[in-house]
């Protein structure tokens, strides 16, 4: 079958297959691409990916389930649009996403991927969980509901409803109003921000979800929003303005440099803390954000920082953008890239691997315990290795 | 599933092997104008032990086998001509040993040129290894089957000439070393011992490498580009007479392109430099260009365009957008440097008549004892016609290195077939008797360098 409207059909035989987009910037090797080090086959890689999408696209060959996967295994991390050389490049991940489309249009989706989506309609968070108790996580804390504080706290799904996520929320909440922030959050009243959605290739589901989240920010008069996840943060910055949403966004790490500098925020202590970080594709690649983290990082007295050799633009994704995180398409191995980024960290010597979103948070976690360096590597949220150098209970 | 994928599955694990079609698909294209060719399984083992595992399964079953590294080589020799296993060795990468003062390093050879390159850069900077300007993704050993010639071709030759021993698959499975490494671990030389290496520029037709130890030479801390541009492509032989005199360049390469416009007709000859310190850079350059190159400044025949320019990554990929289309291939030739002037008019006249933009380059190999030449056709590959095009005058550029008593390099079938009918009836048996012996059962790459 071919497809008489993808929307790239124009660019994208552009695409040479020379394979520079497998490369960190260091050219230290092929795997910098996660769903081709996951795999390490050629259709798994940035190019293999797209000429696949031209032969369905043109019909060479017949959709079937495992160009499905393949197209979906994609995490959109962004290492490949950095390393192309060719002018096609800041289009491939908007290829992919197109060819996702069609396949929504089309219902031709991996089963992991249409439930995850399923979810997000019904219930309005990828997992499946009732609505109501999105806010629950939050309901010993005592935070505040958003009612014109400077800030909106945005915390998305993954710190609503993962246990392990809904810690570095816990941990934001309290270095937040240590450092006097004006802030509430929206609680049950919060809606999925659509980023992953809209990498999905659903963009009319996308589309709705923004629209109701800007709906709501307007309706509250929200002007300035903090975000936990680097996803959300890049759904506001960067999609959200196309439909109308009119607030300034930052990631958590960008307001807490902020009240460092200003001394808004005491700096602690760590007693000699050896932390690497892993930069996540949201914030570094997507919203080229990589100071600020290591602003925050820096400023815990005594913590010693030992990147990784795969740091900022060349960061190794954690194999769980654009959706899987939940459908886990690059799970089940060895070599999935959270557990080779697993080794890269305790290749530092380094006691915690920190970082900064809670995708990554939940997905390293899994993958420490599966390297079984679960006692030597503690995988912490940047917010939560702040509260526990400053003596913050959590 | 059939008893092949089966026993594949048993040897390399079944996340690395694969019988579904779109992978089928990806494996039976690359990058060049060549009809695609379809494997029956794609396999990419980890070890050595399991090359020779899946050789000895391909025996018994009469299976064709095809390596496969970065597949940048363009001419579809990884392409399977007659089915069979595509044996994708990206997997095996990894960097062994590094004898820093002995100068060698020993790599699996489905490690990329970018990752030795990176390796040597972070744990030996003062060293460095000769890689082509393919993209970073081409492999050891991929360069070495099809004898590559990289950035230090003009002191030290081709990449193949820059080995110091070698581990093979034979055909039949068994595991061979070839050179010092035969004896014990020591991996620091080729010869003096009987010449084996039947491997190099043979496209995997008589056996898998493995593993490589590869050369090492000076790598100096400031490397930079110097450019000496001529409009009179005669002049050319003679400048890089003088060049290669003087011996101080790393590797000279000759261009003249229609893209960008103001280039057209001009003939750019990159000189690149390195040394320890700005001193001696000065000091070479001022012998280059004050002592050999002033006539051509002082006649106005030539000038010095660029001086200076640091050495990057070549990014020869671009090249593959000059149509708009995703697609270039060249043919590559050995020749005296003397025919540069012929090889850069007729080529061009080939491009005009296709109407694709020339790109006639050459390579300075040894002290001028030939030079590599590419001629590049840029296509675009959403169109059968602009494909076939190409192909056309890939063709005749190939009959255009065989008019001049060239030796098409990395040759596609076609040029194959034209450098074995010109060859000798001797060289040509002895060929089919190496690869007979070899490869009784005429599994490796068939269809490639076949005598019949
Ligand atoms: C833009 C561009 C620029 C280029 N510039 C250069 C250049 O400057 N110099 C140069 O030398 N080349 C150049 N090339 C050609 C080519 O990319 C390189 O020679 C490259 O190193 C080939 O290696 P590969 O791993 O890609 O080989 P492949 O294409 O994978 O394989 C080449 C041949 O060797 C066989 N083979 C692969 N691996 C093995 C093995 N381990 N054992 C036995 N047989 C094997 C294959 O079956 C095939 O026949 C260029 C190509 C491109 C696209
Ligand atoms: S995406 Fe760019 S770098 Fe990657 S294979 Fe295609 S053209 Fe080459
Ligand atoms: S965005 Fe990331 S996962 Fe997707 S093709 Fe590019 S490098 Fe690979």
């Amino acid at each position: 079958m071919r497809i008489s409207d993808y929307q790239y059909a124009d660019i994208i035989h552009r695409c040479f297959r020379c394979g520079y987009c497998k490369f960190p910037a260091d050219w230290s090797d092929v795997t910098n691409c996660p769903a081709y080090a996951r795999h390490r086959m050629e259709s798994w890689s940035s190019g293999g990916r797209l000429w696949l999408i031209r032969a369905w696209v043109t019909g060479e060959i017949e959709w079937s389930p495992y160009l499905a996967e393949i197209v979906y295994a994609c995490t959109a991390c962004r290492n490949c649009v950095e390393k192309c050389p060719l002018p096609i490049a800041d289009n491939i991940v908007n290829m992919v996403v197109a060819a996702r489309s069609e396949m929504v249009e089309r219902g031709l989706l991996p089963p992991a991927v249409r439930d995850v989506l399923t979810r997000v309609q019904q219930r309005g968070n990828p997992f499946g969980l009732p609505a109501k108790k999105r806010g629950e996580w939050a309901e010993d804390l005592r935070v505040e509901k958003f009612s014109g504080q400077d800030y909106l706290l945005y915390i998305g799904a993954d710190g609503s409803y993962d246990s392990r996520a809904q810690q570095a929320a816990t941990a934001l909440v309290r270095l937040l109003e240590k450092a006097g922030v004006s802030f509430g959050i929206l609680g049950k009243n919060e809606a999925d921000d659509g980023n992953d959605v809209a990498f999905m290739g659903e963009e009319g589901l996308a589309d709705y979800l923004m629209e109701q989240t800007i709906a709501r920010f307007r309706e509250l008069g929200v002007k300035q929003v903090i975000t936990l996840s680097p996803h959300a943060l890049y759904a506001f910055t960067a999609q959200y303005p196309r439909l109308g949403g009119d607030f300034q966004a930052y990631h958590y790490t960008q307001v807490l440099s902020g009240q460092l500098r200003t001394g808004a925020l005491p700096t602690p202590q760590s007693g000699g803390l050896r932390v690497t970080y892993h930069d996540p594709c949201f914030l570094g690649r997507w919203s080229n954000e990589y100071k600020a983290p290591r602003k925050v990082l820096g400023a815990i007295g005594g913590l010693q920082l030992a990147e990784m050799e795969r740091n900022r633009k060349s960061s190794l994704c954690c194999g769980g953008g654009s959706g899987n995180c939940y459908t886990d398409l690059l799970g089940g191995s060895e070599e999935s890239p959270a557990r080779i980024r697993i080794r890269q960290a305790a290749e530092t010597g380094a006691g915690i691997l920190a970082t900064a979103c809670p995708n990554c948070l939940v997905l390293l976690e899994d993958a420490v315990r599966a390297e079984g360096l679960d006692d030597k590597l503690d995988v912490r949220d940047i917010c939560e290795v702040f509260c526990q150098a400053s003596g913050i209970p959590l | 599933m059939d008893a092949v994928y089966r026993a594949l599955v048993d040897i390399v694990g079944s996340d690395y092997v694969s019988v579904q079609p779109e992978d089928l698909f990806t494996y039976s294209k690359d990058l060049g104008t060549s009809e695609p060719g379809k494997p029956d399984y794609v396999a990419a083992p980890k070890t050595t032990g399991a090359v020779s595992r899946i050789l000895k399964l391909a025996n018994e079953h009469k299976t064709p086998v095809i390596p496969l590294g970065g597949g940048m080589s363009l001419a579809g020799l990884a392409l399977p001509l007659k089915g069979g296993i595509i044996l994708d060795l990206k997997r095996m990468d990894r960097i062994l040993e590094l004898n820093e003062k002995g100068r060698y390093v020993v790599v699996e050879a489905g490690a990329s040129h970018g990752k030795l390159t990176s390796y040597l850069h972070k744990h030996a900077p003062r060293l460095m290894h000769s890689e082509p300007g393919a993209p970073p993704a081409a492999t050891i050993g991929g360069n070495l089957a099809i004898h590559g010639q990289g950035d230090l071709a003009h002191p030290y030759g081709f990449n193949s000439d820059m080995i110091a021993g070698m581990e093979v698959v034979l055909p039949t499975g068994e595991i061979c070393r070839i050179g010092s490494c035969a004896m014990g671990e020591k991996w620091y030389t080729l010869h003096p011992l009987p010449d084996l290496s039947l491997f190099l520029g043979w496209n995997g037709s008589t056996g898998i490498i493995t593993k490589v130890s590869l050369k090492l030479y000076p790598c100096k801390k400031i490397r930079e580009m110097d450019i000496f541009c001529v409009e009179d492509e005669n002049l050319v032989p003679e400048i890089l007479y003088e060049l290669t005199h003087a011996g101080m360049a790393g590797d000279l390469v000759a261009m003249s392109s229609k893209l960008p416009p103001y280039s057209d007709r001009l003939h750019m000859i990159s000189i690149a430099l390195s040394e320890d310190s700005r001193q001696e850079m000065e000091f070479k350059r001022q012998i280059l260009f004050d002592t050999h190159l002033a006539k051509y400044i002082r006649e106005g025949t030539g000038g010095i365009s660029m001086a200076g320019r640091d050495v990057e990554r070549p990014m020869v990929s671009k090249a593959s957008d000059w149509k708009k289309g995703g697609g270039f291939e060249y043919v590559g030739a050995i020749l005296p440097v003397t025919d540069y002037p012929e090889c850069y008019r007729r080529g061009a006249a080939i491009s005009a008549a296709h109407d694709i933009p020339y790109t006639v380059l050459g390579r300075v190999i040894g002290a001028g004892h030939a030079m590599m030449f590419s001629w590049s056709y840029a296509f675009n590959r959403a169109d059968e016609q602009s494909i076939a095009q190409a192909r056309k005058a890939l063709h005749e550029t190939d009959d255009l290195v065989m008019e001049l008593g060239g030796t098409i390099w990395k040759p596609a079938v076609y040029g194959q077939k034209l450098l074995l009918e010109k060859m000798d009836a001797n060289t040509l048996q002895m060929m089919k008797k190496v690869k007979t012996m070899l490869d009784p059962n005429a599994i490796m790459n068939p269809g490639h360098w076949e005598v019949d």
